[in-house]
């Protein structure tokens, strides 16, 4: 899967599910703050990688994560292992 | 200390009404709610009636992370106590500056018990349950969530006692009011309403089977009952010291002054005539109120060719001659479970508030043994002063709440 689709994906469902506004991602954004994330989101972030790609991440793999740039390089990194 | 305890608000979500005013209308017009899923005939139902009941949307009332906790009845419970609150007149800075406690009565979770079992032999993962599944799962869904959403800072715990949850967590809402250990509690009951949730109780065989009449169905007290039909939603008193309502300017909806309770220690389903009329006594003792000063009874029945038989001379015992009104609304509703003990008081407010009874619809004639209790099959305009709400469970668990016009004294 080429990274542009991975990122129209992720984007979808960041302001669907996540409800973030669109224009506040960008490749260089923080990826936490931005989402405003707790622990438990994390699980559901495991849960919407799973369903939309069909790959799973560890709770680990999201300790690299800084940027969303960081984020789409990993979901494709895992998708196209 | 003993103070003097009021509803000052009351919110409700069922399958006659997603709000008090469009509850009030159907309760005067004796209007129905109860329908057929064919879902559940898929499912190898016994009985496909059930009340017909919407999930309510809540994306763009709640963030994200507030909704994948709910689980469905913790969705009714937030929109039924939303409804008191404001109707209560407490907002965001009372809430943040007061203590305030939560109650309430509910004894299942199956849908979201079931649905993340599902997943972990379909995914053998159990990270992929997600965040909120351990939060719907539970029994307390209701009280940790609203807890959350409305920065509760007192109690704070679920009463699962079966079908008498609701009637229980008013009850224990109201002695501890009473006692001074808290001055405003949320309280009341929720019910799901879904295919997970009652397969086990359609296996006893109870459900009506009146699959083509579904509005003619439930038919509490009436010769020709078959079976109740399950039913649901959230219903939400606010409770509250008379002294601090007062203080603070609240509406006065009416006073609840006693709280009467019982088991049967018998069978684990089969109602008791004794253990019923302890609870009843209890209730008018506590308040000493005479039998003849109850102006309407809400009675439990639920359209069991046993259960309403069984409460009917408990009744009759109790009130013997003094022709006491008596209606089921569950013959509009349908046997709202966990939340019963909680809707059916509101059911009964809203009645004491508008000078009427509801009516016991589908009541055409009674049995023999039924015939000594005075039910009221139509709606009738009458004042009442007092008016006493019963709820029983199985495991014999019972509870009686007695409710008054609020007057000065």
């Amino acid at each position: 899967m080429k990274l542009d689709e991975i990122i129209k994906i992720t984007n979808e469902v960041l302001v669907e599910e996540f409800e973030v506004e669109e224009s506040l991602i960008l490749m260089d954004s923080d990826f936490r703050e931005t989402l405003d994330l707790d622990s438990l989101d994390y699980v559901d972030l495991v849960v919407f990688i799973d369903e939309n790609f069909d790959v799973k991440l560890n709770a680990e793999d999201f300790q690299t994560i800084k940027t969303f740039n960081d984020f789409y390089n990993l979901i494709s990194t895992k998708v196209n292992e | 200390m003993q103070r003097r305890v009021v509803i000052t608000g009351m919110g409700i979500y069922s399958c006659i009404g997603k709000n008090i005013h469009e509850v009030t209308d159907s309760l005067k017009q004796g209007r129905s709610g109860i329908g057929f899923d064919p879902e559940r005939k898929q499912m190898g139902y016994r009985s496909a009636l059930t009340g017909l009941i919407e999930v309510p949307n809540l994306k763009g009332d709640l963030s994200r992370r507030q909704r994948v906790n709910l689980a469905e009845e913790a969705k009714y419970a937030y929109v039924s106590t939303k409804e008191a609150l404001e109707n209560a007149k407490i907002d965001d800075h009372f809430l943040d500056n007061n203590i305030i406690g939560i109650i309430f009565g509910n004894d299942s979770s199956a849908k979201a018990v079931m649905e993340s079992v599902d997943k972990i032999r379909l995914k053998k993962d159990t990270t992929l349950l997600g965040s909120g599944s351990i939060f719907q799962s539970m029994n307390s869904t209701v009280t940790m969530n609203l807890a959350t959403i409305f920065r509760i800072k007192g109690v704070n715990f679920t009463i699962s006692a079966a079908c008498s949850s609701g009637g229980h967590s008013i009850g224990t809402a109201y002695n501890l009011i009473k006692s001074g250990l808290q001055d405003t509690i949320i309280c009341g009951g929720a019910q799901e309403v879904n295919p997970h949730a009652f397969g086990s109780f359609d296996g006893l065989g109870v459900f009506s089977i009146k699959e083509s009449t579904p509005q003619k169905a439930s038919a509490p007290f009436d010769i020709d009952r078959d079976g109740l039909i399950p039913s649901g939603g959230g219903a939400t008193l606010i409770l509250e010291d008379l002294d601090s309502a007062l203080k603070r300017n609240a509406p006065i909806i009416a006073e609840l002054v006693s709280y009467g309770f019982s088991s049967n220690g018998k069978h684990i389903s089969a109602p008791d005539v004794n253990g019923q009329m302890r609870s009843i006594d209890m209730a008018l003792k506590n308040a000493k109120i005479s039998p003849s000063e109850i102006d309407y009874i809400n009675a439990h029945a639920t359209s069991t060719p046993l259960g309403d038989e069984c409460e009917a001379e408990a009744i009759y015992s109790i009130f013997k001659d003094h022709n006491t009104p008596v209606s089921s609304t569950k013959s509009m509703t349908g046997h709202e479970c966990w939340m019963s003990g909680a809707s059916e008081i509101i059911y009964s407010v809203i009645m004491m508030q508008n000078n009427f009874i509801a009516p016991n619809i589908n009541f055409n004639k009674a049995a023999k043994s039924l015939a000594k209790i005075n039910i009221i099959a139509k709606p009738i305009q009458k004042e009442l002063r007092t008016i006493m709400s019963n709820s029983f469970g199985f495991g014999g668990t019972n509870s009686n709440i007695i409710i008054q016009k609020y007057e000065t004294r």
